[in-house]
């Protein structure tokens, strides 16, 4: 039984339409990426994951409890870091563990006990008279996410955990959440940082407008569209040209005279292929009369890669000599 | 269902308990002004149904009071709503809809029996002998249940906390001077009168003044009351589905 399963969700705010018939499955122990701009609606399929936002349509369960019908059974399986930093600032920490505690139904010596080891998890232990209100943003986000453990959940939701933080501190986050995955617990992860998903995930989904427009591994993703990648500035912007190696990569440097810096591709690219190629499918038939793919032979071609200018390229171009599509103008 | 009603009524307490200082003033304030102005300065050689005008005032503060206090709860569900997004704390847990609503209403009748007791700590001061008893304990008690209920369901489908300043505003402040508070509701003609007789704080201005001036028991609001308050508290309950998106 999947860990968490959204079947057809679907959710409108009047007239515009926030989800659009979302379906997928997160396995037990695995930690999700739910990866898109603003606005695609991450925060919503996770506000209705928690019980926080109603839907229209389709179904949710959280370890096989209906979030509509069995919404109590449901909640207790979770623990919630919401992007918005949502602690009683008048409080303590500890008297923030405690009412989180009281509100699971957990007893007051467990509720004890589980304190100081969460504490001691995040590595606060010396903090637990603490008034909230003096503390940092990023121990403020440890405070959520050891909060969020407090009942031993098996599955844990973040929200855009590490928004507003610096990026040691955004790194010692993705610590602590590596180690509450490796501890057994499911984590649904929402995103705007692209590094953080690649970094963390072994899934990731691609939300673009209300649909999951791609869901697999953050390998595959960017094999999908090569290994090698040079950014570049054109009369149109920055365009990237994607490459299977690194050979047909340098050979393409050389003829520009080196003018350019080589690097891996990373999901940013992938993410931006994907989410950009509706984009190009409506200017294909607006801009160029093309339609489809147009296809390439690689080193025949301008380039060995494809760059994607709705006024050049219409749709995205796939070379069989280096990597496959992309392209995007910044 | 117990602990959950607990944690949220331990989660205001110690907000509260944090704040002691500066409320016990702010709850002393109005009460010794209306006390100076209306009860010792304009009204001190005044009688009204055979006591004197202060000790006629005092349980119609004590009405106001608890209710303006019990209401209360309504500004702290919204700070924790819309400024805090502690609520959505309360959301994502497994905290059924009623413990929610029994947590925060029994908050807000805490709220109101200490600043009850501020404005017995007054009379005291002012030397006004009244009755104490449970005649009396229960009206304070039901009124505080009655706005208590009713501020947490309006706190669930308010929108902001202009919406809540408007609340305040156009229902609390008039009934506040309307509810048999400063004066007998009887002394206004038949058509006001009946009027005024669906305010609730007109019936526990009512009895509340009895059971302090006479010792006695006012069944009949003590009833409209209770009926007043159940309906608040059923209707907050299903708003809590409303506070979501």
């Amino acid at each position: 039984m999947p860990a968490i399963t959204i079947d057809g969700l679907r959710k409108n705010y009047k007239s515009l339409t926030a989800l659009d018939g979302i379906s997928l499955e997160v396995e037990k122990g695995e930690l999700f990426a739910y990866l898109g701009p603003n606005g695609a609606g991450k925060t919503t399929t996770i506000r209705i994951l928690t019980g926080m936002t109603r839907f229209e349509k389709g179904q949710c369960t959280i370890n096989g409890f209906d979030i509509r019908t069995d919404e109590n059974r449901a909640k207790a399986q979770y623990g919630l870091v919401s992007q918005a930093i949502n602690l009683d600032q008048e409080l303590s920490v500890k008297d923030n563990l405690l009412i989180h505690g009281l509100m699971y139904g957990m007893k007051m010596p467990d509720i004890k006990r589980k304190t100081e080891e969460m504490l001691d998890y995040v590595d606060m232990s010396d903090r637990l008279n603490s008034p909230v209100k003096a503390l940092s943003g990023g121990l403020k986000r440890r405070l959520m996410i050891a909060r969020a453990l407090l009942h031993d959940p098996a599955i844990l939701f973040l929200d855009e955990p590490t928004v507003g933080l610096d990026a040691a501190i955004r790194r010692r986050i993705w610590g602590l959440i590596k180690k509450i995955q490796a501890n057994g617990t499911t984590v649904f992860l929402t995103t705007h940082y692209i590094e953080e998903a690649e970094f963390l995930a072994d899934r990731v989904a691609f939300l673009d407008k209300g649909r999951v427009v791609t869901l697999d591994t953050p390998e595959k993703l960017m094999q999908n569209i090569g290994a090698w990648a040079i950014d570049r500035l054109t009369s149109h912007g920055m365009d990237t040209v994607y490459f299977k190696d690194r050979q047909t990569a340098q050979a393409f440097n050389m003829e520009n005279a080196h003018q350019y810096t080589l690097r891996r591709v990373n999901l940013e690219d992938a993410f931006l292929a994907e989410t950009g190629r509706k984009t190009e499918s409506q200017q294909t038939k607006t801009n160029s009369g093309h339609t489809g793919h147009s296809s390439h032979s690689g080193q025949s071609s301008e380039h060995s890669g494809h760059t994607m200018h709705s006024s050049e390229h219409s749709g995205h171009s796939e070379h069989s000599g280096h990597s496959g599509h992309s392209t995007h103008s910044h | 269902m117990i602990r959950t009603i607990f944690a949220v009524y331990y989660r205001e307490m110690l907000i509260l308990r944090k704040r002691l200082t500066r409320q016990i003033p702010s709850w002393s304030v109005s009460p010794l002004l209306y006390l100076i102005a209306f009860g010792y300065a304009a009204g001190h050689s005044v009688q009204v149904e055979g006591h004197s005008y202060m000790a006629f005032l005092i349980p119609g503060l004590i009405a106001m009071s608890s209710m303006t206090q019990s209401f209360a709860i309504a500004s702290d569900i919204n700070i924790a709503r819309f400024y805090w997004h502690i609520f959505e704390e309360f959301q994502a847990a497994p905290v059924s809809k009623t413990a929610y609503v029994t947590g925060e209403v029994l908050a807000g009748m805490t709220r109101a029996l200490l600043s009850v007791s501020v404005i017995m700590i007054l009379a005291l001061v002012f030397r006004i002998d009244l009755h104490y008893n449970l005649a009396f304990l229960t009206g304070v008690l039901l009124n505080s249940f009655v706005f208590a209920s009713l501020a947490v369901g309006l706190a669930m489908v308010v929108k902001s906390h202009a919406d809540q300043a408007l609340l305040n505003s156009f229902v609390i402040t008039p009934m506040a001077f309307l509810g048999g508070t400063f004066f007998p509701v009887d002394r206004l003609p038949d058509w006001a009168g009946f009027i005024l007789s669906f305010l609730p704080l007109t019936h526990a201005s009512s009895a509340i003044r009895t059971a302090c001036l006479n010792g006695k028991s006012d069944m009949g609001s003590w009833m409209i009351l209770l009926v007043t308050g159940c309906v608040f508290f059923i209707i907050a309950i299903s708003f809590v589905e409303k506070a979501k998106d």
